[in-house]
Formats: C-alpha cells, sequence, structure tokens
C-alpha cells in the first residue's frame, strides 16, 4: 500500500508560460496563496534564521557590550554541560514514554469503542474529556487536587485500602509528569485509532469470520496491518507534540528534579539566565531533532494523502 | 434452535462485559475532572481532607474567591485578554487560509502538493525554534506584553492545521456547481462567498473551533511575551502553581471556568476534531 507513492496528484496540464496572458493568469491563481504564504514566512522562517544567526554568538542580555562571534562554541557547551545533555536525555524519555504508553491505552480504548454497546456515545465523550481541559488547569489539577501528599486525592483513596502515602512528586517525578501527560494524550491517540478502526473493510473482517478465524486472528492479520499506519501517524503527532511540551514541566516540577526537558530549558536559559547565545544553540538542537521525527512524520502523512486524492 | 441459543450466549454476554469495561474506564479517565467539579463546590477546609469528603455541604465560595469578590486578582482581564488572542486570531487565519485553500484545491497552482507540505512543515517547527529573536524583536519595538502581538503569533501557529483542513474540505466543493457560476459570469470573490463558502461551513466551522481551542490553550509564548497587562488565561492560572495555604477549591473553580470554553467548543467540534488534529490526514 505504501508502495504507490507515484504521485498521481495535479491536474493541472504541463503547459508552457510563454505569453504574457498565459503569465497573468498564473499569477492570477496563485495571487490567493500569497497573503497566507508570505505570512508564514515572516513570522515563522525568519525569526528561526535569527536563532541560527544568535547561536553562533557569546551573548548575555546582561552584557551586551561582551557579544561576539564564537563559531560553534555554543554548541560544543550545550552537548558537554550535564545538565543540557540530561535535559536532552530528559526529552526523549519523556516524549518516548508518553507517545508508547498513551498509544498502547489508546488502542485498547479504540478496540472497545468501536464495538456497539449502551451508551457508547457517552463513554466517547468521557474519554475525549481530558484531552479537552486547558494543559496548564490539567498539570494543576494533577499537581494540587491528585498528587498533593496530604489531601490529594490519590493518597485519599490510598487511606481508605490503608495504603501507603507516597509523595508522588518528590519521589517519581518524570513519572508523575508523564501520567498527566499520558492521561490528556491518550484520548488524542484513541480518537485517530479509532478513525482508522471504523475505515476497516468490514466485508473482509466478515469474511474471515465466516472462513472461522477467531477473534485474536482477525486482529493480528487483518486489523493491525491496517492500523499500522494510523499507528504511526499517532506516534509520530503524539511525538511533535510532546517533544514540545513546557506546560505540564513548568507547571508540575517547574524544571527541577530531573525534569526539565529541551523547551523548559531554552526557556530558562534565556529568560532567567540571560544567555541568549546557548538558549539559542539549544533551540537549534530541538529542531534538528523535530526535523528528524518531521522527516518520518511527513511521509506517513503524504502516503495517507496520496492514497486520498487517488482514491478521489 | 436450542443449538444456537446456546452459541449466541455466551458470545452476549463477553459482549456485555467489554461494554461495562469500557464504560469503567471511561468514568476512570472523567473522574480526574468529576473530583474537580465536586471539590470546586466544596469549601476550602472541606477540600483539603484526607480522607476525601465526598458528601460535604456545597457552596459557591470557590468561584465568589475566583472572580475576586474576595480581593484577590480578578481573572477578567485575563480572560478578555484571551478572548480577544483566540477570537481575533481565529478570524485572520480564517481569512488567509481560506484563499490559500482555494488555491490548493478547486483550482489548485503548480505543485500545490508542495505547498501544501511546506505549511505542513512550519508547523513541525518548534516553537522553541523562534522564541528569543522574537522576544527580542518585541522588547525593541516596544510590543512586549501587547496582546495583538499574541494575535499575530498565533494566527501564525494556526494556519498551517487551518489550511490543510481546509484544503480537505474545499476539495469536497463539487467542481460542476462552481463551473456553473464561473458561466453565470460571477467573479473570484463572489464565487468564494456565494457558492464555496456555504458547502464548506460546517468544515469551517470545525477548522474555526480548533484554531480556537489550540490558541486558547497556549501557554509558552504568553507567559514569555506578556506581564500584567496583556496576561491571557493559562498566565493567571500558573499564578497558582505554588500553594499559598487554603486554596484548593479556589484553584478547581478557576480551571473549570479556563477550561469551559475549550471543553465546549471541543465537544461541539468532536466529529471533525480527529481530521483536524491529524491535519486532515485521517477523515
Amino acid at each position: 500500500m505504501t508502495a504507490t507513492t507515484t504521485a498521481p496528484v495535479a491536474a493541472t496540464p504541463v503547459r508552457t508560460l510563454g505569453k504574457p496572458s498565459d503569465r497573468l493568469r498564473a499569477w492570477a491563481t496563485r495571487a490567493p496563496l500569497l497573503p497566507a504564504l508570505i505570512f508564514m514566512v515572516a513570522v515563522t522562517q525568519l525569526p528561526f534564521v535569527a536563532t541560527l544567526v544568535i547561536s553562533f554568538f557569546d551573548w548575555n542580555a546582561l552584557y551586551p557590550k561582551a557579544r561576539h562571534f564564537t563559531g560553534l562554541s555554543n554548541y560544543s557547551d550545550v552537548l558537554t554541560d550535564p545538565d543540557l545533555r540530561h535535559s536532552v536525555w530528559t526529552t526523549i524519555l519523556l516524549t518516548a514514554a508518553v507517545v508508547v504508553a498513551s498509544l498502547v491505552i489508546g488502542l485498547g480504548l479504540a478496540l472497545l469503542l468501536d464495538r456497539k454497546f449502551r451508551g457508547r456515545g457517552i463513554v466517547r465523550t468521557l474519554l475525549i474529556a481530558p484531552f479537552l481541559v486547558v494543559p496548564v488547569a490539567a498539570a494543576l489539577l494533577w499537581k494540587h487536587v491528585l498528587y498533593n501528599p496530604e489531601y490529594g486525592l490519590l493518597n485519599g483513596l490510598l487511606h481508605y485500602v490503608g495504603g501507603p502515602q507516597p509523595d508522588w512528586i518528590s519521589n517519581t517525578p518524570l513519572l508523575a509528569v508523564e501520567a498527566s501527560l499520558v492521561w490528556q494524550w491518550t484520548p488524542f491517540m484513541m480518537l485517530i485509532l479509532l478513525a482508522g478502526l471504523q475505515s476497516r473493510d468490514h466485508q473482509q473482517v466478515e469474511a474471515a469470520r465466516v472462513d472461522g478465524a477467531s477473534d485474536w486472528q482477525v486482529f493480528r492479520h487483518l486489523t493491525l496491518p491496517h492500523l499500522r499506519r494510523y499507528l504511526e501517524l499517532g506516534a509520530l503527532l503524539g511525538s511533535i507534540y510532546i517533544v514540545q511540551n513546557f506546560d505540564a514541566v513548568f507547571t508540575l516540577t517547574s524544571g527541577g528534579l530531573g525534569t526539565a526537558n529541551l523547551p523548559y530549558t531554552v526557556y530558562q536559559s534565556f529568560y532567567q539566565a540571560h544567555e541568549n547565545g546557548l538558549a539559542s544553540a539549544a533551540g537549534v538542537l530541538v529542531v534538528i531533532g523535530s526535523i528528524i521525527i518531521a522527516t518520518f512524520a511527513l511521509r506517513v502523512v503524504s502516503s495517507l494523502f496520496r492514497e486520498e486524492v487517488s482514491r478521489a | 434452535m436450542s443449538a444456537t441459543t446456546i452459541r449466541v450466549r455466551p458470545r452476549r454476554a463477553r459482549g456485555t462485559g467489554l461494554g461495562l469495561l469500557a464504560w469503567l474506564l471511561g468514568v476512570l479517565f472523567f473522574l480526574p475532572i468529576a473530583w474537580m467539579a465536586l471539590t470546586s463546590f466544596h469549601s476550602e477546609s472541606d477540600a483539603a481532607t484526607n480522607p476525601p469528603s465526598f458528601g460535604a455541604a456545597l457552596t459557591l465560595d470557590g468561584y465568589r474567591d475566583f472572580f475576586g469578590t474576595g480581593g484577590g486578582a480578578s481573572p477578567w482581564p485575563a480572560l478578555l485578554n484571551s478572548t480577544v488572542a483566540s477570537v481575533v486570531s481565529t478570524l485572520c487565519v480564517l481569512l488567509l487560509a481560506f484563499p490559500a485553500a482555494y488555491a490548493l484545491s478547486i483550482r489548485p497552482v503548480k505543485k500545490w502538493t508542495d505547498v501544501l507540505f511546506f505549511f505542513l512543515s512550519t508547523k513541525m517547527l518548534p516553537v522553541v525554534a523562534g522564541l528569543l529573536p522574537i522576544y527580542l524583536f518585541a522588547k525593541n519595538t516596544g510590543m512586549l506584553d501587547n496582546i495583538w502581538l499574541l494575535v499575530i503569533l498565533y494566527t501564525s501557529m494556526n494556519l498551517p492545521i487551518a489550511v490543510w483542513m481546509m484544503q480537505s474540505f474545499l476539495a469536497e466543493v463539487p467542481v460542476a456547481v462552481i463551473e456553473a457560476a464561473q458561466i453565470d459570469g460571477a467573479k473570484l470573490p463572489t464565487i468564494l462567498a456565494r457558492v464555496v463558502a456555504p458547502i464548506a461551513l460546517p468544515g469551517i466551522a470545525a477548522t474555526a473551533l480548533i484554531c480556537f481551542i489550540f490558541s486558547w490553550n497556549e501557554l509558552l509564548f504568553a507567559r514569555v511575551l506578556t506581564g500584567v497587562v496583556a496576561e491571557t488565561a493559562p498566565v493567571f492560572l500558573t499564578g497558582f502553581i505554588t500553594s499559598q495555604g487554603l486554596f484548593l477549591a479556589k484553584v478547581c473553580a478557576a480551571s473549570l471556568v479556563i477550561s469551559l470554553p475549550v471543553l465546549a467548543a471541543g465537544f461541539a467540534a468532536q466529529d471533525k476534531l480527529v481530521q483536524g488534529l491529524s491535519l486532515g490526514a485521517v477523515k
């Protein structure tokens, strides 16, 4: 399926734009596109170019006169600084754990919701709700209302069964951040996978059932291969959003206890430490990481997209 | 006859079991929100107890406290700022994305897929990639703590999503309808406003709701670029990060009130939510 990458797209026939009237017409076609395109280049691409330039300077905002070109030394600083290296590792760990956990739980929920049962619509609504809480509010909810060691709901419920009363955020800080993010992102994965399940060829499944295939065989040999690209899409889109996560880290731990990820570190190094050069180098590294993920993401999206276009 | 009933019964029992499991998990996922809602109606002394007080008396004190009648900072300026930033940036997004989507679907430019993927790739550029230059630019031009700077940034943040979503919605408008309007002598703006827009309206509405949600939720830009005047609702919420005394009911009330617009917009756009979040890749 993924091999059909020969673009059956662009319905516009190839023509030579020799005559002025042709050229005029081509510009008339492009005109509606230009405002959006120019706006995007100006607001997203130019600042990134500026970040790239700043990353080659030794520049602390508190000592603006001492600003000078240093080549790649900011990059070697970022890569050798133990705190920053730790934040690279934290970013990878956080992203991978949240994406995998929310994908697995999301798959289970999607399979449950793919069946007909009483109140399916209500259950779907209940499950989507965590995704629709403002991220800062969700992080506050976990920090104060659930995790608080003295009056949080988790320890309150443990109290009933005579369990221990741990200080969740201090004991397992990264896990605490991850759990709150899994809660918010599982609905997202569930929605994508549910859409995948519902686009299945039901006749094929019924045919397999008639031939005596068990539920597990149907899942293993029909459902899972069909879902593969939806799983990839969920994983990649999830990675792109979670790699950038700032809200949960900022709110739950303020980057303390070894939970500072790269976006938080970038924020901290220029907003609090005023190290513009270092912050920019770290920012460029985040971009390189994102580009690696994004290359795969774009490939998956474009294969789904091509299929959609060729089907139409 | 009896053979079939025996064969059917275990299957039905298992179906009921799985339905119950789905309900159980749904309730479990919703439990933190339900508990937050209940706590917001408790008095501060009932809110912070262990074991939790489920049946405590209900009161609106948390909400009174949040809205500043008890003397604290009023949330209204922040809510107003968020409303301006989200609504105006969403309108800007629609104004820019609608013609662009037209040029990428109904009357496509050459290499329109490349253009579409350029838009998508900008979405994958993390916010921190341009945060510092934007901050320095704002500082030098006096745009710091200005809500209109956030409007511009939120427009750029949501434009790629909107272009992708609208492209997929406009591609569903039948070409014959547009050609008929052209034969009748209608000009492009008229065709867009009178023919294309009404057909694509549900899709446009869903796009708008999703852009609204993302703008309303945004924290990093707002935290770095605003201060006292242009503070948005999520920045207001960060005031609750460190706990001071008894404040749990107030935090719950604040979180719930500030999440309400997102919950409402999300449920309204439920059917198109996946399409928007997956940038149009999943229908």
